[in-house]
């Protein structure tokens, strides 16, 4: 007779312990919430957030050894825990950004942190993911969540416009990639990672059906990650979606789907890296120059922060290019880096309040430098490291990419990210400019939350501090790295 | 095998289609014929929640049908997962119990959520 605890050793859910902590604890929190209302929800919000470290901390106790359980559907490994230590991260960061937003725009609801917590479940399923099925099922739990996210204002257009246009595309992208799927399982015979890996190094030379194949699946991660030509919501998400949520979408929803993406194209896909190698060499170029380009002639700063981060998912997937172990170890790093920035960014934008509502035009910023220095020298700083001016970390995340890229021969690809990285500086030296030479605009509302201030001080600090000791974050990336090619 | 022998498997789905379209076309035909028919005004419109077929898409509706139709599919969906479930219990052993019981359990507090919500009462 078998008990539940041999169920547990055979299967050894050992390393699903995160994930399964945060899926009760989501529930809980739901049971919690929906019997004391929403007048608990900044409780919750910041329970959640416990409850987010709490799991980083399982993380970090698990045994960081490759080990691959439940008949091959999840995996394990030095690559998985760093990206979901980074994607808890970023969780925190936008959740303790949320809770004051949520009160003053008065959507103050405790569904909101939950949804953050099940999104972040998808995302740690994607991250573990090793078999199509556990690939979807956690890229869907993501998403359905933050579909309802970006709807969440429901009484405003914009919001729920965002929401109908975040699903509806991202209903199509999840068709793509289901499609792709089919065609692979019909061409490898398996939907496991290995297996397809196994089937793809066997054949003497990749033919036309897994092409095609790998077409679909990295169009529909593409969609996901908001990579040229897949990049049209991007914008119009961001800027009606309320604050909060797109303070979450830019810094974590792309961290989750570009670990997913590098393990799949490092993994199963390693037999096609030259056919591969192309279609992101070409997302990555052309997500680089559209950002750049693109970004020039936004008013709203919630547009101009959407161009950015579709530039920078350009840079990112230089690394991708360049195929080696160093490129994946700077392709985390820039997220980091990226992450970081951005939620300093955005712990700014939040507090772009005037007469009780947000303003999110980069005209409202001027004059910040008179009406509270402290934000504006550090939202300059942000926005100097987002530029890549050293030494600001932005600088060491582009670096790091462009040697990947150039140790592999990728001259022209490293040229133009360079240049599309010059001219992207314009629009965020404007705003710089904006708020220390413009006319002085009305200050903004009341005291900076103390969250928002935090979440400021502390990527301002690591922004400048990352140059005393990069080799402490580019190391321990450069080996989770590794665990993808020698696993 | 030969095609004829591979075909000749697929019989009985062919005569079971044929039965099928015969006694359907049948009631059908019967009701026309042997119904007695007097409509009114009330009995030609739809359904309380329902929309006339052929009108302008832009109207208001009562999305509360729509809730319960929601509600129904994921309990029926479930229904549908226990049958087999319960049938090869035996098979799948304690394990095969306790991940029912998992399913169970995220769906019994999505059904809490939804009663506290308020989302079974009609007014």
């Amino acid at each position: 007779m078998t008990d539940i605890y041999t169920v547990i050793t055979d299967f050894n859910l050992v390393p699903l312990i995160p994930e399964i902590f945060m899926a009760l604890f989501a529930m809980g929190l739901l049971i919690v919430g929906v019997s004391q209302g929403n007048r608990s929800t900044s409780v919750i919000c910041w329970a959640s957030v416990a409850g987010l470290a709490i799991t980083a901390l399982l993380i970090m106790g698990l045994d960081w050894q490759h080990k691959i359980i439940l008949n091959g559907m999840f995996v394990f490994d030095e690559f998985a825990g760093f990206m979901k230590l980074l994607v808890l991260l970023g969780l925190m960061a936008s959740l303790a950004l949320s809770v004051r937003y949520l009160a003053q725009e008065g959507i103050e609801r405790f569904e909101y942190p939950v949804l953050v917590v099940m999104s972040g479940v998808g995302m740690m399923m994607m991250l573990s993911a090793n078999n199509m099925l556990t690939l979807y099922v956690g890229l869907e739990l993501q998403s359905l969540a933050l579909y309802v996210l970006a709807a969440f204002h429901r009484n405003a257009v914009r919001s729920a416009e965002a929401g109908l246009k975040y699903f509806v595309l991202g209903a199509l992208s999840s068709g793509m990639l289901l499609f792709g799927i089919s065609l692979l399982y019909g061409f490898t015979g398996s939907i496991d990672f290995g297996a397809i890996g196994a089937s793809l190094l066997a054949a003497d030379s990749i033919s036309f059906g897994p092409i095609f194949a790998l077409v679909f699946i990295v169009a529909g991660l593409a969609f996901k990650i908001s990579a040229v030509p897949f990049h049209m919501w991007t914008p119009d998400v961001y800027q009606g979606a309320p604050e909060s949520v797109t303070a979450l979408f830019a810094i974590v929803p792309k961290v989750a789907a570009m670990g997913l993406l590098m393990r799949l194209l490092f993994e199963p896909f390693a037999a096609m890296a030259d056919q591969w190698g192309q279609i992101i060499y070409f997302l990555s170029l052309a997500s680089m120059l559209v950002g750049a380009f693109g970004g020039i002639a936004q008013l709203s700063i919630k547009r101009l922060i959407a161009y950015s981060s579709i530039g920078n998912m350009g840079y990112a997937l230089i690394g991708i290019v360049a195929g080696t172990p160093q490129g994946a170890g700077a392709v985390i790093v820039y997220l980091l880096i990226y992450m970081i920035m951005t939620a300093g960014v955005f712990a700014v934008i939040l507090s772009m309040r005037r007469n009780g509502a947000a303003v999110e035009w980069i005209g409202d910023l001027a004059g910040l430098s008179k009406s509270n220095p402290v934000m504006a020298y550090a939202m300059a700083i942000l926005l100097f490291s987002m530029a890549g001016i050293p030494p600001m970390a932005g600088f060491f995340g582009k670096i790091l990419v462009f040697q990947a890229a150039v140790a592999e021969g990728y001259y022209v690809l490293s040229v133009l990210g360079v240049v599309s990285s010059v001219v992207a500086a314009y629009y965020y030296l404007r705003v710089i400019k904006v708020m220390f030479f413009d006319e002085a605009a009305d200050p903004f509302d009341g005291r900076t939350p103390f969250a928002r201030r935090a979440v400021l001080l502390i990527s301002t600090a690591f922004v400048l501090a990352f140059i005393l000791k990069p080799s402490l974050i580019v190391e321990s990336a450069q080996s989770a790295a590794l665990s993808l090619f020698f696993g | 095998m030969a095609p004829q022998d591979f075909l000749i498997q697929y019989l009985p789905i062919l005569i079971f289609i044929a039965v099928a379209s015969a006694v359907s076309a049948g009631m059908i035909i019967m009701s026309l014929l042997a119904g007695p028919a007097k409509p009114d005004s009330e009995k030609l419109s739809a359904y309380e929640c329902g929309f006339d077929a052929f009108t302008d898409a832009r109207n208001k509706f009562d999305v509360r049908f729509y809730l319960v139709t929601l509600l129904f599919i994921i309990f029926d969906l479930e229904i549908a997962f226990l049958f087999p479930w319960a049938i090869s219990l035996k098979e799948i052993g304690l394990f095969g119990f306790w991940s029912m019981m998992a399913f169970l359990g995220v769906l019994t507090v999505g059904f809490v959520y939804e009663w506290k919500k308020g989302g079974l009462e009609w007014e």
